[in-house]
């Protein structure tokens, strides 16, 4: 690639023509309500040791799309979609590629009329106006863990843009799912969960469920394809039983916990 | 074209039947005239069911009853599971009267009869073929009885003696390559569906005064060789037909008479049903659809007080347990095409009538109730006939069904109904057919991956060298050219349905010879359509095969003798099953254009229509071990993926994708039916029960309304099976869907079990 081409690339990303997608998955059912239609975008800053995407990080990788090979992925299924679910934009971190996201976002809702969702952990918020959410109906907020110094640990970044994010989407009358991935002996500790939770709860109405997702091991051989150090090889997954006493955690603050 | 020797007597003056309605009571409260004095079913269930648009809430679980008889089986299973057979009837040769009456456990079971006089204990069926039933005993450790091999031998001919007579060198050749394959030459046919509603809705008495009057509506006509022959198969029929009512008569039953009673009403049906099992081995036997048929007398007694709810699902549940039993004997050879056992016991439940309105009453219910009651199994094959405009608590249920049992499978009404109306059944796995007036010819399958190769190397066999279609000329150069390969293929695909169509008209004229299905015939009407039923198999494998070519770079690699043994790719191409038109316009290309090949062959006996399935249960497998490596990646000896089913792992896009990808085939070009075959861990479908069924069922409702034909759903664990595998004593009944049928996992062959668990698992990521 040319410097030249480069260049060109970055500007018409930053208009939101251009974005860089990892792939697609057109029968997801667990990223948001009904069955979605996922783009799984590339890139992200975040490093979490548990994380089962790490295909995803690397930031202008994959393939490189225009809003309409975007639209074209979805159009086959959007009648289905309509009824059935929506679309759900997800990654790597959507909000890396704002510009294109943002665009992509408002087209399936303004001339789809489909449901949409977000699937982010909410570091970059403040690199989109209150305005870019007016055609997301629903956030999936990644929250990985409920104290400062272990999120920083697990995922290389601080946790308070995150719940600062989480602020601002309950000021916008944004619906939210709050999703927490449950690791043994790195996120099952009672008092980090109920921690969360209680920060959760203030969040009021806005927050439609709690999702606690355990952790399992399907993303193992791409750590080892892309030759990364991985750190959980022989990490155990939790039980049924430990899963249920997360989500009592979360449930014993009022929460709805599925 | 010829007139069908059935339809020239129109003149002859038509007697009908006196009333059954002279034998007491038994159509009290019924609706409706017209179905009084001819035999029409159809006509009596649209005048009498009772739709039913409510929810599972009403059901029953099973009694302590049903319990005790499940439970007397369960140590004749496990032993059957250990021996492969339990045990068989050697020197009996089957018939509809050849074994006394058979229990269960004579006090407790509601519906009686069994194949032979004990359960599981498997009769031998001769008029198929003796080979066959001698390669099954001594397979087991059983002598065959020299008796009958001396009368099958010397004084009796069989289907398969037949068969082999009339074959032609080039069709022995495609059958020992395996570019033909699983041909019905050696075994039963099967898939024909005897209506038998009949018998319990008329009594046997009036069918056969009924099958008497088409006789003599023939007296008349010029005996041409069709018309003898007819001739000769309504007398047969009418044989049958009295040797059914000896056998109900040794359980104690008079079944000259119609049902009056709903439990008389499932003995009746079942006693039809029993007869075709005991005479005929075939490659599949269905049921058709009586859930609803059934459900009109169980209303009745229910109204009448003479029934409860508990005691209407016992009786379903009785029945079912005897469907679960019925067996065959078989060779090893067709256990590794269709392992684990079938006999595609089909019987389907829902659907919507002509008039809109749906065919699900709560006898619908009951049945997938089984599931419940009895625990998951594969027979009966239980089929939904999906429509949207289904009510919601049905799909709900059927959802519900499938994520909990893997066990039932589901077709497009939609896409059905206006060709076949509101009354066809399923045969064996996709095979539509209007009950009573409508059989097949069961063709098997050729092998499109295989004649691909074929085209490329001459019609010289990959693996053995051997040429198999005579007078072509290889491909030159190494760089395949796609037009080029097109140039060889279309010739190719030529000869495979010249020699195919060959080949079905002489097994199907010898099976009517030697091997009529004298009681399944019976209980249909003289006149119906008979479809010559054609298949393919490999067709993700040829379809991608030449889209590596047209959009890839593939180099044949070729052996000391300059044949093609493999490919090399560079590059990459889209593959069939991503909704990427590139690769499935292919796809779809094949399936039309084989079926005209097919369509324009100058003869199909007695005047069958061609038609073609995409359909290959588990002999994907054995179709891959005898085809080369292929232009696609695909290694030589690697299985083929299933049916319609984009080839394993390569359908990159999730479910929804490959479904619409599927979708594409027509089934204008493929009347015999589309098979898909899905599988999804629990938690692809969402993470509470309610939102899993929602999701369920929006998806077969999307499905359907983009033309997809069949699905077989299955929601498990990959880790599940796994550990069937290791610890099979654990898994006695975890039944999974294959292409168009379900079976016991671990009774499938290690091979089997491994590509089950190959094949694409869609899971969140």
């Amino acid at each position: 690639m040319t410097l030249q081409n480069s260049k060109t690339e970055q500007e018409a990303a930053a208009r939101g023509e251009l974005g860089w997608l990892h792939s697609v998955e057109s029968g997801a059912a667990v990223d948001g309500p009904g069955m979605r239609f996922a783009f799984f975008m590339q890139g992200c800053l975040f490093r979490c040791l548990y994380c089962h995407n790490p295909d995803t990080w690397k930031i202008h990788g994959g393939r490189k799309i225009t809003q309409e090979d975007a639209l074209a992925e979805i159009r086959p299924y959007a009648g289905f979609l309509l009824k059935a679910g929506g679309v759900t934009v997800t990654g790597g971190e959507p909000l890396l590629q704002a510009p294109f996201v943002g665009r992509l976002l408002s087209t399936l809702k303004r001339e789809l009329g489909l449901h949409t969702a977000l699937d982010t952990q909410g570091f970059l918020h403040e690199s989109v106006t209150d305005g870019w959410f007016d055609s997301v109906d629903l956030v999936l907020l990644d929250i990985k863990h409920g104290d400062p110094e272990f999120y920083k640990k697990l995922t290389g970044q601080a946790l308070q843009p995150t719940l600062d994010c989480a602020r601002r989407l309950t000021r916008l009358g944004k619906k939210m799912w709050i999703r927490y991935v449950l690791v043994p002996r790195l996120t099952d500790g009672a008092d980090d969960i109920l921690r969360l939770a209680d920060f959760t709860a203030t969040l009021g109405d806005a927050v439609e469920r709690v999702e606690v997702l355990p952790f399992h091991q399907m993303g193992k051989f791409k750590w080892k394809e892309l030759g990364q150090p991985y750190l959980l090889d022989d990490h155990p997954t939790p039980t049924p039983e430990e899963v249920a006493k997360a989500q009592a955690l979360f449930a014993a603050r009022g929460l709805t916990v599925v | 074209m010829k007139q069908p020797a059935e339809t020239r007597s129109k003149n002859a003056g038509r007697r009908p039947p006196e009333s059954a309605d002279s034998s007491g009571d038994a159509w009290r409260g019924f609706d409706g005239a017209d179905w009084k004095d001819a035999v029409r079913v159809r006509e009596f269930i649209q005048q009498n069911y009772t739709p039913y648009a409510g929810d599972a809430s009403f059901l029953h679980g099973p009694t302590a009853r049903t319990k005790g008889v499940w439970q007397k089986l369960e140590p004749l299973l496990k032993r059957e599971r250990e021996k492969g057979v339990l045990d068989v009837s050697a020197d009996t040769p089957a018939a509809i009267t050849a074994h006394g009456p058979g229990y269960i456990d004579r006090e407790s079971e509601i519906i009686v009869g069994l194949q032979t006089d004990a359960p599981l204990k498997r009769a031998i069926m001769p008029n198929g073929g003796l080979r066959m039933v001698e390669q099954g005993l001594e397979a087991y450790g059983y002598t065959p009885d020299p008796r009958v091999a001396e009368i099958w031998t010397k004084y009796r001919k069989s289907h398969n003696q037949g068969v082999f007579d009339a074959y032609s060198p080039d069709i022995f050749a495609a059958r020992k390559s395996g570019v033909i394959t699983g041909l019905p030459d050696a075994y039963g046919r099967g898939r024909i569906i005897g209506d038998y509603r009949r018998v319990a809705l008329y009594g046997v008495d009036f069918l056969v005064r009924d099958k008497e009057r088409e006789l003599a509506e023939l007296d008349d006509a010029v005996f041409t060789e069709d018309v003898l022959r007819l001739r000769e198969e309504l007398s047969e029929q009418i044989r049958a037909l009295d040797e059914l009512k000896q056998m109900a008569g040794a359980y104690g039953f008079d079944i000259s008479r119609p049902a009056a009673t709903a439990k008389e009403a499932v003995q009746w049906t079942y006693f039809g049903y029993l007869a075709a099992v005991k005479e005929q081995n075939g490659a599949a036997m269905s049921l058709g659809r009586i859930s609803t048929f059934l459900d009109i007398y169980i209303e009745r007694d229910l109204r009448a007080g003479a029934l409860t709810e508990e005691q209407a699902q016992e009786m379903i549940d009785d029945l079912v347990i005897k469907l679960r039993i019925v067996r065959f004997l078989r060779t090893p050879d067709y256990d590794a095409l269709f392992s684990g056992d079938p006999t595609w016991v089909t019987e389907c439940v829902g659907g919507l009538g002509l008039d809109g309105r749906p065919l699900v009453s709560k006898s619908s219910f009951r049945f997938l109730n089984t599931l419940f009651n009895l625990g998951p199994a594969p027979e009966p094959n239980i089929t939904v006939l999906w429509s949207p405009g289904l009510p919601e608590g049905f799909k709900d249920f059927c959802a519900k069904t499938s994520i909990e049992t893997s066990s039932i499978q589901y077709e497009n009404d939609d896409l059905m109904r206006p060709r076949w109306g509101d009354d066809y059944g399923i045969a064996c796995c996709v095979s539509a057919m209007r009950l009573g007036k409508q059989m097949q010819f069961f063709g098997a399958r050729a092998n499109l991956a295989k004649a691909l190769l074929y085209a490329i190397n001459g019609g010289v066999d990959e693996v053995t060298g051997a040429v198999v279609a005579e007078g072509f000329e290889p491909l030159r150069g190494d760089v395949l050219a796609y037009d080029a390969v097109l140039a060889k293929l279309d010739p190719m695909m030529d000869w495979l349905a010249r020699t195919y169509v060959k080949a079905l008209n002489g097994i199907h004229y010898m099976h009517d010879k030697y091997a009529y299905e004298r009681i399944e015939m019976a209980l249909h009407d003289r006149n119906i359509l008979r479809t010559m039923a054609c298949g393919i198999a490999g067709l993700s494998v040829a379809a991608d095969s030449l889209s590596a070519i047209k959009h890839a770079r593939v180099q044949a690699v070729r052996n000391e003798k300059g044949l093609a043994v493999d490919y090399r790719i560079e590059g990459s191409y889209p593959a069939y099953g991503n909704n990427d038109g590139r690769a499935d316009d292919i796809a779809v290309w094949l399936v039309t254009t084989f079926m005209d090949k097919v369509k324009a062959q100058p003869y199909f006996y007695r005047d069958a229509l061609p038609t073609q399935s995409v359909l290959t249960i588990t002999s994907n497998v054995v179709y891959g071990q005898k085809t080369g490596s292929t232009p696609d990646g695909r290694r030589g000896g690697e299985p083929f993926a299933p049916g319609a089913n984009p080839m394993n792992g390569r359908d990159a896009k999730g479910f929804v994708a490959a479904g619409a990808s599927v979708a594409k085939l027509p089934y204008g070009a493929a009347l015999d039916g589309i098979s898909w075959t899905a599988s999804a861990t629990p938690d692809a479908l969402g993470r509470a029960d309610g939102e899993r069924r929602k999701n369920l069922a929006n998806c077969l409702d999307a499905f359907v309304e983009a033309g997809g034909f069949h699905v077989n759903v299955n929601i498990f664990n990959r880790e599940t099976l796994l550990d069937a595998m290791e610890r099979p004593e654990l898994y006695p009944q975890l039944t999974i869907r294959v292409s168009g049928y379900a079976v016991n996992f671990v009774k499938l062959t290690r091979a089997q079990q491994l590509d089950v668990i190959s094949r694409t698992f869609h899971t969140c990521m």
